[in-house]
């Protein structure tokens, strides 16, 4: 038997692989219309330290003079990105999902140590539910920024027809600008979830198109050791399902680390360990063991 | 780990529900690859594939909604019209063209063609407007213009019938351009038949004698140099529209 959790609910996938090639779609026909007026660069005065986009790179991405196909791409999927988006976040919140991803008081603090946590600085991090405060802030902010894309495009697309709107912005040419930058930023966010989601490995992957999240599977391997070594020591078999042997499972993000803590263990200093510990103050506390008995039964 | 009920299922049954999704998966993905290549391999409609172009006259549809006469142009102070107007086409600007034979011609029915000068126009009431001109390359820039208010030369020349109808079409003296104007875009309280820049008139890079100023629209819709108008409710041919543009091309 696997122990699984229903971690990604059925239309949230759909909302996620929508999203995706539509994103690329409107990035792409995004920057076949930016070409036709690519004023916008890095830099100070006169100084540039980075032009967007060089001609090296419309080259190779074979960009120049496709405005108008630019423009009848953007303007059709558009409706995709919008609609979808606009039913995911009324699907947030009309489900109870919401609550794993917008952030709580805690996250601003709490992202910090997954940063650093992230970077290696730090051995653990601090407990989670689905989405550790990094997550949630980040998956917050990209709602946040389709929003904004939507808006700015929106006062650019038709300036005179949503004039209020485009002059809270700023204008015609801030909302531009405005607009670019977002989709600088969505770039930025693919590339980091990109690298996070490799590192995070297989099981988080395949959450996101099985919606499963999978215990490890040495979990019950594992267990075997710790029952015997109870026999042999009280001299009598226990009952398994109280919390006396519990099995500990780390599971950060679904990596599949599969540590397993038996409760006679003392931490050592090894950092897997210490990492472990830290999370398992607070996870299993109120776990009762159906794996056990489960396997049991089997 | 816990934010969820844990549940167990059997490593056969994980199988085939881990396999049945990502089957699902590969052909949701085949499927969309196929979906995008059979977009462009659609018959072309005005140089865009034909799902795309019926989207976007739906959106004209959709955005022509929000127009109405209400929503005007953002106009400026004086201070704000630049001085160097920028110049981004010529089509239908090249052949010598011979100022002192020009008339403007105003096709009110086959066979019933109205021939107006300059001074004709000059005699209608003035209207200046400062606003942002915008580019469909995604340029724009504040500009001074004064001319005449189409809607007042419409009342003027008696043009009602015409102007119940869904389009306008204009295009140069040579006829190399040409555009396609919704009825309440052309009637709209901002759109002119202009002939002065700066408070001076055209220059001949800009469209002179008479040009097309209409706020409403991306400037490839502001046709220089006027030689003919004339009315339909079919869609006029547009110059661009028919390179792959959106036709309505409205702001």
């Amino acid at each position: 038997m696997k122990k699984v959790i229903k971690k990604h609910p059925l239309a949230i996938r759909w909302f996620h692989w929508i999203n995706f090639p539509v994103i690329a779609i409107m990035v792409w026909s995004g920057m076949l219309i930016y070409w036709a007026n690519d004023v916008y660069r890095l830099g100070w005065g006169d100084k540039t330290v980075l032009k967007f986009f060089p001609t090296s790179f419309y080259k190779a991405l074979h960009i120049p003079f496709r405005l108008a196909e630019g423009m009848s791409i953007h303007f059709v999927f558009m409706w995709l990105f919008a609609i979808n988006g606009f039913i995911y976040v009324l699907y947030l919140i009309f489900s109870s999902e919401w609550r794993f991803i917008f952030p709580n008081k805690k996250s601003l603090k709490e992202s910090f140590l997954v940063v650093l946590h992230n970077l290696h600085l730090r051995k653990s991090i601090p407990p989670q539910k689905k989405y550790n405060a990094a997550q949630r802030i980040a998956y917050t902010i990209i709602i946040i920024m389709g929003m904004g894309s939507v808006l700015t495009g929106l006062s650019i697309y038709k300036p005179i027809q949503f004039h209020t709107l485009c002059s809270l912005l700023g204008g015609y040419e801030w909302a531009r600008a405005e607009h670019f930058i977002f989709t600088i930023l969505f770039t930025l966010f693919f590339v980091v979830h990109i690298i996070q989601v490799i590192l995070a490995g297989w099981n988080n992957f395949r959450s996101m198109v099985t919606g499963l999240d999978v215990f490890p599977a040495t979990n019950e391997i594992l267990l075997e050791p710790v029952l015997i070594n109870k026999v042999t020591q009280t001299g009598q078999i226990e009952v398994p399902g109280k919390n006396n042997f519990e099995p500990v499972i780390s599971n950060k993000e679904g990596i599949g680390n599969d540590l397993i803590l038996k409760e006679e263990e003392t931490p050592s200093d090894g950092d897997k360990t210490n990492e472990l510990s830290d999370i398992n103050d607070t996870i299993t506390k109120d776990e009762n063991t159906p794996t056990q008995s489960g396997e049991k039964s089997n | 780990m816990n934010y969820k009920e844990e549940i167990l299922i059997s490593e056969k049954k994980l199988r085939n529900k881990t396999l049945f999704s990502f089957t699902v998966f590969i052909l949701l993905i085949i499927a969309a690859v196929f979906a995008w290549k059979k977009l462009h391999q659609q018959p072309l409609v005005a140089g865009v594939s034909k799902p795309l172009r019926t989207v976007l006259n739906y959106n004209e549809t959709f955005f022509s909604n929000f127009l109405s006469n209400e929503h005007l142009a953002k106009t400026y102070p004086l201070s704000s019209a630049v001085q160097r107007v920028r110049v981004n086409g010529d089509i239908g600007l090249k052949d010598n063209f011979d100022v002192s034979k020009w008339k403007l011609q105003v096709i009110r029915n086959p066979g019933d063609t109205l021939f107006l000068t300059l001074d004709d126009i000059k005699a209608l009431p003035k209207t200046d407007i400062i606003f942002d001109f915008k580019c469909i390359e995604g340029w724009s820039q504040v500009t001074h213009w004064g001319g005449v208010k189409f809607s007042d030369f419409a009342a003027k020349y008696n043009l009602n019938a015409q102007t119940k109808m869904n389009y306008v079409g204009l295009s140069t003296p040579d006829k190399k351009y040409y555009v396609g104007i919704d009825m309440p875009s052309i009637m709209h309280p901002q759109t002119i038949l202009c002939y002065e820049m700066n408070g001076k008139p055209l220059p001949m890079n800009q469209g002179y004698p008479l040009r097309l100023i209409i706020p409403v629209k991306y400037g490839v819709k502001h046709l220089k140099r006027i030689g003919t108008i004339f009315f339909s409710n079919e869609r006029p041919p547009d110059y661009w529209y028919d390179k792959g543009y959106d036709y309505y091309s409205g702001l």
